[in-house]
Order: C-alpha cells, then structure tokens, then sequence
C-alpha cells in the first residue's frame, strides 16, 4: 500500500502543472528555500555565540530551553497561515478498495514531512553539534535534540486541530491570535510564566532523559486526537467540501455616470474584488502610498531629488502598474466569450484605462500629506502623476497585447507567477526607468522644475493624443486577438 | 443565412476540417453529429471567428466572419464554461450579456423570467457565484444568456450535456420555439441522436472533419443515424 501511496506522490510532484513552471521561476522558489535553510543553519550555528551574549550570566542550556516557548508561539501562528493538511488530494482513493483508516494515516503522515517540519533541523543540529564540542554530555544533548524533533511534530499536529476547530467561524484567525496572543500576554505580564514552565520542562528532560515519554504521550495522543478528527470528517460534504461564500453583491449604479464603459467597470469591479489574486493589487495600494515614507524621513534622501520621482511614478502608479501588466489576462478565462459578444475593442480597453487613471488621481490625492517634507516632493509627485495618466497607462495597455499567458484567478496571490513572462519584465523599462534617466538628466544638466515640467508636458501630450493612442493599441489587440484565443486556451 | 464555401483548417499539416460546401437557411433548426474529433467545434469556432480558416470562407448574412464583426450583433454563442464569468452571479453576467446586447436591466429581467421553469429555481436569486454552481446549473445560465437580445443565430455545442432530463425535454422546446416560431437560425452539436433528431429539422454528420451525411429529419432518421454510427 505505502508503495503505492509513494508511486502517487512522485507522479503528483513530477507531473504538477506547476512543475512545467518556467526554469526562472523555478530557481528563484529554490533560491527561497535555500535562503531560509542557510538563514536557520547559519543561526543555529552562531547561536551558543548569540546566547552567550545575551544572556552572559545563565547556563547555555537554560537560555536555551528559555527561548522553545516563543518558538513553539511563533511557529504555531506562522503554520496556521502557511501549512494546510493535504486532504483534497485523497479525494480519488475514497472510492477505492482502500481502508479509509489508512488514508487517514496517510495524510497524517505526509504533513509530518512539510518542509516547516525539516525547516528547525536545520538550526537544532549545528546547535547540537557546537554543544557536543562544548563538552556537554552526548547522551543529553542527543536527548535534547530528539526532544525538539517531537516538539516539532507536535506544533505540526496541534496546528492542524486548531485549523480543524477556527475553520467554521466567519474570522478564522482570530482564535489562533487570542490563543497565542493570550499566552504571550499572561507570561510577558508574569501572571502565569510559560516561559519558566517549558523551559524548566525542557531542562528536566536534558537532565533525565526519561522524561521524553511525556513529550511523546502529547505527540501520541494529538496524533490519534486528528486522527479521530480526519477519520469523521473524510466525506465530501464535510472535511472534502470546498467552501461556497455567500455574494455580498453591490449593483455598482454609480458606473453609469461613464456612459458606455460601464458595463465593463462593473465587470473590472468584481474582477478586483472576487477573486484572491486581483485583491492582492488592492492592497498593495496601501503600500505603495505608504512607500515613500521609508525614504522620506531619512536625511539621505534630502537632497537627492531625482529620487523623488521614482517614488512619485511608484506610490501614485502600483495599482497601474500591478493591474496594468495583465491587461488582457485577468480576463482570460472569458475570453472567447468577449471576442463572440457584441463589443467594441475600444470600451473594452477604455475601461480598463479609465480604472488606472483615476487610481493614479486617487493616489496622488491621497499622497498630497507628503508636502509635510518639503513642496519639491509635492511637485515631483504632481509631475510622476500626470506622466503616469498620460503615458504609462498608454505603455502598459500597449504591453498588454503581447501578452500570452493565461491567469486562473482563483489562485493566491503571494509568490504566484503564473501570467508572468519576459514582457511584463521588460515593459518596466519605458515604465519606472525612462522618466527617472530623463528626469536626472534634465535635473542635473538645468533644474529640478523644468525637468518636472518635462515630465508633466509628456504626460499632458499623451493625454491629447489619448483618443489617438488608444487607436493605435486597439489595433495591436485585433491584431493579436487569434493568438491570444489560443493562448489563453492552454493551461500553463 | 449561413454559406460555407471550400472552408478547411489545417493544424501543422494536419487537416481537421474540409466542408466544400454547406449552405444553412435562416430559421433552420440544424444539428451537427459525429464522434470526438469529427470537427464540429472546430466549425463552430470558425464560424464565431475564434480561429482563423487556412482555406475558404464563412459567411453569415452575407458578412464574411473572419473580415468584418458586424455579425456579432445577430449572432450569439454558448460552446463550455469559457464563455461563463466564474465571478459574477447568474443576475449579473445576464445583465453583462444584456448591457451589451442593448438590453436594460428591465428588458433582461422579463427576459430571463420567461425562464423560471427552465432554472428549476436554482439559478436566480441564490447569491452564488457562477464558478460555483453545479456544471449542469452553470450549462444552464449559459444557454439562457446566449439567448438575450434576439438574436438571429444562435450556436450551442453539445447543450444536452450534463443536463437533467427535465431539463433537456424543457431545452428541446425552447429550441424547437426559437426555429419554427421566432424564425432564428438554431446551430446545435450533439452526441446524442436521439434529443437531435427529436429537435432539429437538419442534420449533417461530421467524419473526421468532412461531411458525410446530410439529412432532412424524418420518421427514419433516427434509424439511419443509429446504423451509421453502429459501424
């Protein structure tokens, strides 16, 4: 049975749509994983250095055991966002002549090799190591490390019954915060310490090793806990249902005061709001408005005004930029339906620039508090705006025609490439970098108002010729409309 | 209203479909049969100008599809989920459909209240999204919308799918209304002989891209169909 359920997982990694990802992508997600693996092998290997500093006074192995408590928080909270139990993927083998109590064993046992389950060892053994060299007894230190291994798998399984528990409240994360927010707070607060208590829990069983059963009994006893749990819920009308919400629908009158637009606004609307990966760009919104104030407040960028304008083309374009570079993608699921229905290109594309027009107005409104650090960052903002509406928005619908790569929209959003190609690397160019060379040029050759003044007469220019451009990009979309059918066709 | 003429599609060498000619009335009622790969959507996406042809033309109400778009105002289409927007309620992407159509919000409601009977209660006024209903609710949404507007050809692949059989004796009338009563040219695909042979008055058979049978539906028709697809 056990070869099978491998020859499954195998095939299931092998065969992934996600795996025929591009090799870029690839070497980046594998560079994260060996960032985060170096960054605990490094700290697990510095950290009798690091303790020692701290803590100059106390014992290596008590300052130590002083810190599992806040681990075992952190990484609790960390899991319940992050680390899901793989239960979807059993879903074919219900029908088969399989016990239903060796699926669950099954899952139970694959979540018990996540990569947040190796992530510690990567810390815990060069920490082990340098103890061994410390002349501390082998015997306890192995102790000690076995201890960590079964915490670790104890944090993995106490995390799924949490999930298992918050899962049906509307605020699913607010019971795991007030748990290990509460816990923080009665031990920062000294009323009951935690800390004290584990760590003197763990320094027990260093000393006498047979107290590990204890931690193995917890172990024991979540694991048949989940087991129970998994074993009642492996129907698909409870644990394998996937989640329906309820549509809290606006109708979006206001739209209409666009005249014939309209209907694709409200269509670009919901596209935003409905679905995980477009809702991210929204947020993002509050970042980039917020962006300048890591540069801001800090001396050094005072007198570099030429750097004013990147964060006035960023803070008042992210949402052009993040919504902009997949124009036509977002809609690619519907595609055919568009091209077949009664549209003029034209409306289709105008709302889309409408949408990026007025989020630059709304950003550059919202960012005017900047001035609070001196009137040339209010211009150079003024100055990135109008440039933004004038000619970026023509630039990145423009970019849009060369895209090819279809975009499920019911994927999340963080670390999701998919749609992602050459293009939207490339359109950043003319995008960020081409108003700052020629904004540093003119800054540095005449002055910083007329190389704001520049900025504004191009993206004036662009807006007088709008009706123009967008002639010109409609033809590029026709012009590429079968190739994107096809495109948007295959799954990637 | 529909003429084909030497139309064929070729995929790196590989030929799909070859129709020499085929001519379908306005307020024909026509069914397209043959087996997986026989090409009929492949034809149906040449006719809505989705793909281009390699060879040949088609033209609808004398405009050639793949020239000028002025055919899209008649002509509306439901060939898979595609043509479904996952996010909007059924309400919603009705009112889409309608809004560009030229259809007010008003219109599109007594429109699609015709329908109550058809939704079997499941579509309307449920506050789901289309993405999740249940493939046969989501089949039925669709057909409805590409019904908005009156348009004057209406093209349905494989709309019997997926269908409860309330649903596909309910779905023959409408069609069979739309054809012999509106006097809108009906283009549907099929695997099953039976619902086609009930509902379309024509019926061509599709063999690896070429047309081997074109039949006027009688008393016999069924038979015939059986034993060809028998061999």
């Amino acid at each position: 049975m056990i070869k099978h359920f491998l020859n499954l997982e195998w095939k299931a990694f092998f065969r992934s749509a996600s795996f025929g990802k591009s090799l870029g992508i690839k070497i980046f997600m594998g560079f994260m994983a060996l960032y985060f693996m170096g960054f605990f092998l490094v700290g697990g290997f510095f950290l009798d250095k690091i303790l020692e500093k701290i803590y100059p006074k106390i014992d290596l192995i008590t300052a130590f055991t002083g810190l599992i408590f806040f681990w075992i928080l952190g990484d609790l909270l960390f899991r319940f966002f992050f680390q899901k139990l793989p239960v979807m993927s059993v879903k074919p083998l219900l029908t088969l002549p399989v016990n239903r109590s060796k699926i669950v064993h099954y899952v139970l046992g694959k979540s018990a090799l996540s990569f947040f389950n190796f992530l510690p060892l990567f810390a815990i053994i060069p920490f082990g190591i340098k103890l061994f060299f410390k002349d501390y007894p082998s015997s306890s230190v192995l102790i000690l490390i076995l201890a960590l291994i079964v915490t670790t798998l104890i944090i993995n399984f106490l995390n799924f019954i949490i999930e298992s528990f918050s899962a049906q409240t509307e605020l699913s994360f607010l019971p795991v915060i007030l748990i290990t927010g509460g816990l923080f707070a009665l031990d920062y607060f000294n009323i009951i310490s935690f800390n004290s208590l584990v760590s003197s829990a763990y320094t027990a069983i260093y000393e006498s090793p047979i107290l590990i059963l204890g931690l193995v009994l917890i172990l024991g006893v979540l694991y048949i806990f989940n087991y129970k749990l998994l074993h009642k819920k492996l129907f698909l009308d409870s644990g394998l249902k996937t989640e329906v919400k309820e549509v809290k629908a606006s109708n979006l009158e206001w739209t209409k005061s666009f005249g014939d637009i309209a209907p694709f606004m409200q269509l670009d609307l919901r596209l935003i709001w409905r679905n995980k990966r477009t809702k991210s760009s929204v947020w993002m919104l509050g970042l980039g408005l917020l962006y300048g104030l890591f540069f801001y407040p800090q001396p050094v960028y005072q007198d570099k005004t030429f750097f004013f304008i990147f964060i006035g083309i960023f803070s008042t374009g992210i949402f052009l930029i993040n919504f902009g570079q997949f124009v036509p993608a977002w809609d690619s699921g519907y595609y055919k339906l568009l091209m077949s229905q009664n549209i003029k290109y034209e409306q289709y594309l105008k709302s889309k620039f409408t949408l990026m027009a007025l989020s630059v107005v709304i950003l550059f409104v919202l960012g005017i508090p900047y001035v609070y650090f001196g009137w040339k960052i209010l211009f150079a903002h003024f100055a990135a705006a109008i440039y933004n509406i004038g000619v970026n928005t023509h630039v990145i619908l423009w970019g849009g025609s060369f895209n090819r790569k279809k975009i499920d929209l019911s994927q999340k959003a963080a670390f999701n490439y998919q749609g992602t190609g050459a293009v939207q690397w490339l359109i950043g160019i003319p995008l960020l970098l081409l108003p700052m060379i020629l904004f540093a040029i003119l800054n540095w050759l005449v002055s910083f108002e007329i190389a704001c003044i520049v900025l504004i007469v191009m993206g004036v220019l662009g807006i007088v010729f709008h009706q123009k451009l967008m002639r010109f990009i409609t033809e590029k979309y026709l012009e590429s409309k079968y190739k994107m059918i096809d495109a948007f066709d295959q799954e990637n | 209203m529909i003429t084909t003429s030497n139309l064929s599609k070729k995929y790196s060498g590989n030929q799909v479909l070859h129709i020499e000619n085929l001519d379908i009335p306005k307020g024909q009622s026509f069914g397209l049969v043959g087996n997986n790969g026989a090409g009929k959507t492949t034809y149906f996406s040449l006719l809505l100008d989705l793909i281009q042809p390699t060879t040949g033309k088609i033209k609808s109400n004398n405009i050639q599809v793949n020239k000028s778009e002025d055919w899209k105002p008649f002509t509306s289409a439901f060939i898979d989920e595609s043509f479904l927007i996952g996010y909007l309620t059924p309400e919603e992407y009705f009112y889409f459909v309608g809004d560009l159509r030229g259809e007010n919000k008003a219109d599109v409601d007594a429109f699609v209240g015709q329908f109550e009977d058809f939704f079997h209660g499941e579509i309307l006024g449920k506050k789901k999204y289309l993405r999740d209903l249940s493939k046969g609710n989501q089949k039925k949404a669709g057909i409805v919308a590409a019904l908005i507007g009156n348009p004057e050809v209406v093209i349905l692949d494989e709309p019997f799918a997926n269908l409860d059989p309330t649903t596909q004796i309910r779905l023959k009338g409408i069609v069979k209304d739309l054809a012999e009563t509106k006097g809108v040219t009906v283009l549907i695909s099929s695997h099953d002989l039976m619902h086609v042979t009930d509902v379309c008055e024509r019926i061509v058979v599709l063999e690896k891209g070429e047309v081997v049978k074109d039949l006027v539906t009688n008393a016999a028709t069924l038979k015939e169909l059986e034993a060809h697809f028998a061999n």
